[in-house]
């Protein structure tokens, strides 16, 4: 009896054993397909032109990392196209702005919204609640017609405005600071400032925002994130694509979309530079990222 | 009486505080949104290029779903199969995308919520698997050019070349089926991260002595997944097909930027490329393009509708359960 328990108990840690091993080498082959795209990205952004034309892919880096960023800013390489199409630090620069821009106005405007409808009770509250809960997945796309039109009458193409103010109306953050407060934000604390004197937006500004703190991280990374990779706004608005407004993905579309360029060295360096500022973001702030995507419903 | 009085005011004042802070959301939404979506009905009922300013009723619908052979544009006799073609391409690229997404993702999401068999290093895992979500679609696609180029120098023909696997180099890109079966894959490479912590989220949400009276009953391992999970995981699991089906109708930058060339490739046309094609030109042909989006916006609304049902009556213990595991 107690032999056939202990067989059966063997057994069945090794099939414990045996199971946790395949899941592990699946994730394990997964991960490694998830990642050898970039990985191969940077590993050519390192090789020269030559190294990769006559040897395909290779998993060792090679030595040309500083030439091919020579290459890449100089005026002569490629009849000018590189120069002409890329400016980093002018794509950093642009995208910096937008993206930096837009996830404060998202937060700071997406949290005002849902403490005005979370603290104070008025006879629109239900409605306004359930519009923005309504319009939550709306996309750009099914208006951008419209919107295109509209900017170009009021003469606001080819301006930052139409691409970072949309940011103050943004329904699913909104959503997400709704949840937030109602779990995590007493009322009780409006009642005892108010009972101190404190102003209406004061205690928003002063007491509020300090305990929303944890969703504003979350939801600004997510929006930094978000408008950083967008490239269906701004070259729709930047009509004139002019080189000294271009964001960071439409130099990069605009370089490789070039058929003089053949640096393939070079050109895998213009795709990594592009991403570098995101996987350094991501690769900070993983842990916020991860448990913020099940609580936020961000889908593109 | 006095203090009464002054109650009624001060409630009233708050009331008003209430307005102050919503207002700002919906004047820009009013502005950037609601008229933009307005403009844009308008917009589909009236011409193109030239013609911007007349209206012409329901010609750009006619259009964009039978043709009209003695229309005035040269574009009108055949732009119907355009846009069902861009119809049928967003279908078939979503559904292709969908399938591996949802598969690996329900793998990787019951995987990692098993209390049994535990993997080791999970948190690694689900940061790797979401990392591709995270790049700039723009940059990923110009990237897959770079690997699947047409030419001999193309990562993955040049390394074919090398082995002798084949002779001439393959033009992935400029090949219908391997162009739409790169753009599924490319997909579902960016997004199977997102949905894998959907899922995971939902699964942390059923209650685990369902799974330990389950086990004490004797339940295999697929038997518990079967009758317990899937079940208890379909509201969300309704939600995660939807919403992707949402966003895969608005798949834009994989489709528009994965050619070689001047022009996207026909097969990867989808609706939004279609749309944005129109508008995105010297002279803008603004009304098709408008009847094009004024139709996305009712497939994409009666999806949404959907999502609103299943969301009111099933999902509110789900959102509870939810709401309990994931604290900061």
């Amino acid at each position: 009896m107690v032999s056939a328990y202990n067989q059966s108990s063997t057994e069945y840690k090794r099939h414990i054993m045996i199971q946790s091993t395949i899941r592990l080498v699946v994730c394990i082959i997964i991960t490694v397909i998830c990642l050898l795209p970039i990985y191969i990205m940077v590993i050519n952004a390192t090789r020269a032109t030559g190294d990769i034309i006559n040897n395909g892919i290779s998993f060792l880096p090679g030595g040309s990392l500083i030439k091919n960023f020579i290459t890449l800013n100089d005026p002569a390489a490629a009849d000018g196209a590189y120069v002409r199409s890329f400016n980093m630090w002018i794509g950093y620069k642009n995208s910096l702005i937008i993206a930096v821009a837009s996830a404060a106005l998202s937060v700071f405007f997406s949290g005002m919204t849902a403490y005005g409808l979370t603290v104070y009770d008025f006879r629109l509250r239900g409605s306004a609640t359930t519009f923005i809960l309504a319009v939550m997945m709306i996309p750009m796309q099914v208006v951008s017609t419209g919107f295109l039109q509209f900017m170009v009458r009021i003469g606001l193409n080819d301006s930052y405005i139409p691409i970072i103010l949309p940011a103050i109306a943004a329904p699913s953050v909104v959503f997400f600071m709704l949840q937030y407060m109602k779990s995590s934000f007493p009322l009780e604390i409006v009642e005892a400032a108010r009972i101190d004197g404190c102003g209406e937006f004061r205690t928003f500004i002063q007491i509020a925002l300090p305990m929303l703190k944890p969703a504003f991280a979350v939801q600004a990374i997510f929006a930094f994130v978000s408008s950083w990779n967008n490239y269906y706004t701004p070259s729709m608005i930047l009509i004139s694509n002019k080189p000294e407004q271009r964001t960071m993905p439409m130099m990069v579309t605009g370089v490789l979309g070039n058929d003089k360029v053949s640096e393939f060295g070079v050109n895998y360096l213009v795709v990594a530079i592009s991403i570098l500022p995101v996987i350094i973001v991501y690769l900070c702030l993983s842990k916020f990222i991860v448990k913020g995507v099940a609580l936020g419903g961000v889908k593109e | 009486m006095q203090l009464n009085s002054s109650k009624r005011i001060k409630s009233v004042s708050y009331a008003k505080y209430g307005y102050l802070f919503i207002l700002p959301f919906f004047l820009v939404y009013a502005f950037f949104m609601i008229y933009p979506l307005i403009n844009t009905i308008m917009l589909s009922f009236k011409g193109n290029g030239e013609a911007a300013n007349e209206w012409v009723g329901f010609q750009n619908y006619q259009h964009l779903f039978v043709g009209d052979p003695s229309s005035k544009y040269s574009q009108g006799a055949t732009m119907h199969e355009e846009f069902w073609r861009s119809f049928g391409n967003t279908l078939i690229l979503w559904a292709g995308n969908f399938f591996v997404q949802i598969i690996l993702s329900l793998l990787l999401a019951v995987w990692f919520s098993d209390n049994r068999i535990k993997i080791k290093g999970d948190g690694f895992f689900k940061v790797a698997v979401y990392m591709p979500n995270i790049i700039t679609a723009a940059s990923v696609a110009s990237l897959f050019l770079l690997l699947f180029g047409n030419s001999k120098y193309g990562a993955i023909n040049s390394m074919l070349l090398n082995w002798q696997s084949i002779t001439d180099p393959i033009p992935f890109i400029n090949q219908l089926w391997s162009s739409r079966i790169l753009v599924m894959l490319i997909q579902s490479w960016m997004w199977f991260g997102n949905t894998m912590l959907l899922l995971l989220s939902g699964i942390y949400g059923i209650d685990v002595s369902i799974y330990e009276a389950a086990s004490i009953d004797g339940s295999s391992g697929m038997n518990t997944f079967l009758k317990i999970t899937m079940p208890i995981l379909k509201p969300i699991f309704i939600y995660v097909f939807i919403t992707s089906m949402i966003g895969g109708l608005q798949m834009f930058d994989i489709p528009y930027l994965l050619h070689e060339g001047n022009t996207v490739s026909t097969g990867l046309e989808t609706v939004a490329v279609y749309i944005y094609k129109y508008f995105h030109q010297a002279n803008p042909n603004y009304g098709y393009s408008a009847a094009a989006s004024v139709v996305l916006f009712i497939v994409t609304c009666a999806l949404g509708i959907i999502v609103y049902r299943f969301n009111t009556d099933s999902t509110a213990s789900f959102k509870k359960s939810k709401k309990k595991r994931t604290k900061f």
